[in-house]
């Protein structure tokens, strides 16, 4: 670690390219604390994400007028509207309306923190993709495979869990890759509502030590690297679930 | 209508039973009336021109399809109910499709044993013996991990019966289970379901083989646009049919 730290300082001083968080360190638990967050917020809303998905798409499939109406509208709402506005509405609209409790200094204390809210409105925003992206996953699950099911005695639950989703997913994980790689990097957003992820750390660093090239270098260099490490796994997981003698 | 007692079903009555059994698909009408019996332990076939409503009229006995008006009671259970547990009924009467319909993201023998373990939530290691004996019934040993989509349409269809056995069903339904293979393989099919036959399982069997019909089947129907125009042993319906209709369609496919 020290060769690294010293390397950076020598850099400073040859090139005036300042690496601060890789040798100040200060700047460098900021930058891990930051990095963790954002690793935090990605992780925690994707599977969030994937819960609503799979879930809207099984109620978008109720025979309750209701329920598709109320999942139509849950849709709508968060596809057509911007994710910096939905982080907004979350933590200064709603997040104001809940009660809150006094901490030891006689401040307000809300009842969930702005990376609470961070986490419910990107899960939300990416879940109504999901359950879209879901939808066109079951309705490529032939009907027929679907009657076998049933014809089996499998109820309505049993059916989705044991067949329609097993094909759904292998259909439309392409376009969840894409839908979680978006999300992975909607996360930056957060950085409005002062959640200590990368890019907020990284501006703090580059308003002290005025290296804003390279605080963006190393952010584009991480996000490469997360959104690739993302991929990674998505691409493992679509090869693992590669059926023998189906599809391709 | 009062939860009306219904009398206990007794193996000497009809298993299944069929009284002026209509449906309709918007305007068109595809059973116009159908009433029939079917003895425990009977083979049925169905015969008739396509379009007939032969598909329809065995997926009513499932529940797949719900009809309009008549009754339908199997083992003395009335299908034709509101509440009817539907899940109950199917676990009685299995079925097999014109296309197969496996799931193709499990192994044969996973196909065969996933009903028994996710619906009747039997053991699953009882289960995979009886799923191993059913894929040698079905003489599809050396078959079990292989996927539906490596398998030939006559192999994935014996399985798709072995997946319906293994439900241990006292009725079969087969909805032209030969009409997508290739002729070699259709031989392989009939022959595993006249094994069902012979050991007494009550089967209503849809089809297009005649010679087949002749052979295995106890009572032939007859039906073309959606009533049944008649119906007895296969010798008189398929040798000596009394009605022009029957006459024709016969002269057609023989």
């Amino acid at each position: 670690m020290a060769v690294v730290a010293d390397w950076f300082r020598w850099l400073y001083e040859a090139t005036g390219f300042n690496f601060t968080i890789f040798y100040d360190p200060y700047d460098a638990r900021q930058m891990l604390g930051g990095f963790l967050m954002t690793v935090q917020l990605s992780v925690i809303s994707i599977l969030l994400s994937l819960v609503i998905g799979i879930l809207g798409a099984w109620l978008q499939g109720s025979n309750l007028r209701l329920v598709r109406g109320l999942v139509g509208g849950f849709i709508t709402v968060f596809r057509n509207t911007p994710p910096l506005v939905q982080i907004f509405f979350f933590y200064f609209g709603i997040g104001t309306l809940l009660p809150g409790t006094e901490n030891q200094w006689g401040m307000r204390q809300p009842m969930l923190s702005n990376v609470q809210w961070a986490i419910i409105s990107l899960s939300l925003f990416a879940g109504a993709f999901n359950v879209e992206i879901f939808r066109s996953g079951i309705e490529a699950v032939p009907r027929t495979t679907v009657e076998a099911a049933e014809a089996l005695g499998y109820t309505r639950l049993g059916t989705y869990r044991h067949v329609v989703l097993p094909l759904a997913l292998r259909v439309c994980l392409p376009a969840l890759n894409n839908n979680l790689v978006n999300l992975l990097k909607t996360t930056t957003l957060a950085y409005a509502i002062a959640v200590p992820e990368m890019l907020y750390v990284a501006k703090q660093i580059w308003g002290s030590s005025q290296n804003v090239l390279e605080m963006m270098l190393f952010l584009l260099f991480a996000y490469v690297g997360l959104v690739g490490i993302l991929v990674f796994i998505m691409h493992r997981w679509e090869r693992a679930m590669r059926i023998p003698g189906y599809g391709r | 209508m009062a939860p009306a007692e219904q009398p206990a079903w007794t193996p000497d009555q009809p298993i299944v039973r069929l009284r002026d059994v209509r449906k309709s698909f918007g305007s068109l009408e595809v059973l116009k009336g159908i009433t029939m019996d079917v003895a425990k332990g009977e083979a049925i076939c169905i015969i008739g021109p396509s379009g007939s409503g032969k598909s329809t009229l065995i997926r009513c006995i499932n529940a797949l399809v719900a009809i309009d008006e008549g009754s339908i009671l199997v083992e003395g259970q009335e299908v034709n109910d509101p509440k009817l547990d539907k899940l109950a009924l199917r676990r009685k009467v299995g079925m097999v499709f014109q296309q197969y319909n496996l799931f193709p993201h499990k192994t044969a023998l996973q196909n065969v044993m996933m009903a028994p373990v996710h619906v009747l939530k039997q053991d699953r290691r009882e289960v995979e013996d009886r799923a191993r004996a059913l894929m040698r019934k079905v003489r599809l040993e050396g078959k079990e991990d292989a996927y539906p989509g490596e398998l030939s349409g006559g192999q994935q269809q014996r399985v798709a019966i072995a997946r319906s056995l293994a439900m241990r069903p006292d009725i079969m339904l087969f909805d032209e289970v030969t009409a997508a293979l290739d002729p070699e393989t259709v031989k392989e099919v009939l022959q595993t379901i006249r094994q069902l036959v012979e050991d007494g399982l009550t089967c209503l069997i849809v089809t297009h083989e005649m010679g087949f019909a002749r052979e295995v089947a106890d009572h032939v129907y007859f039906t073309d646009r959606g009533v049944i125009v008649e119906h007895g042993p296969p010798r008189d319906i398929l040798s000596n049919p009394r009605e022009e209709r029957t006459k024709a369609f016969l002269e057609q496919v023989l």
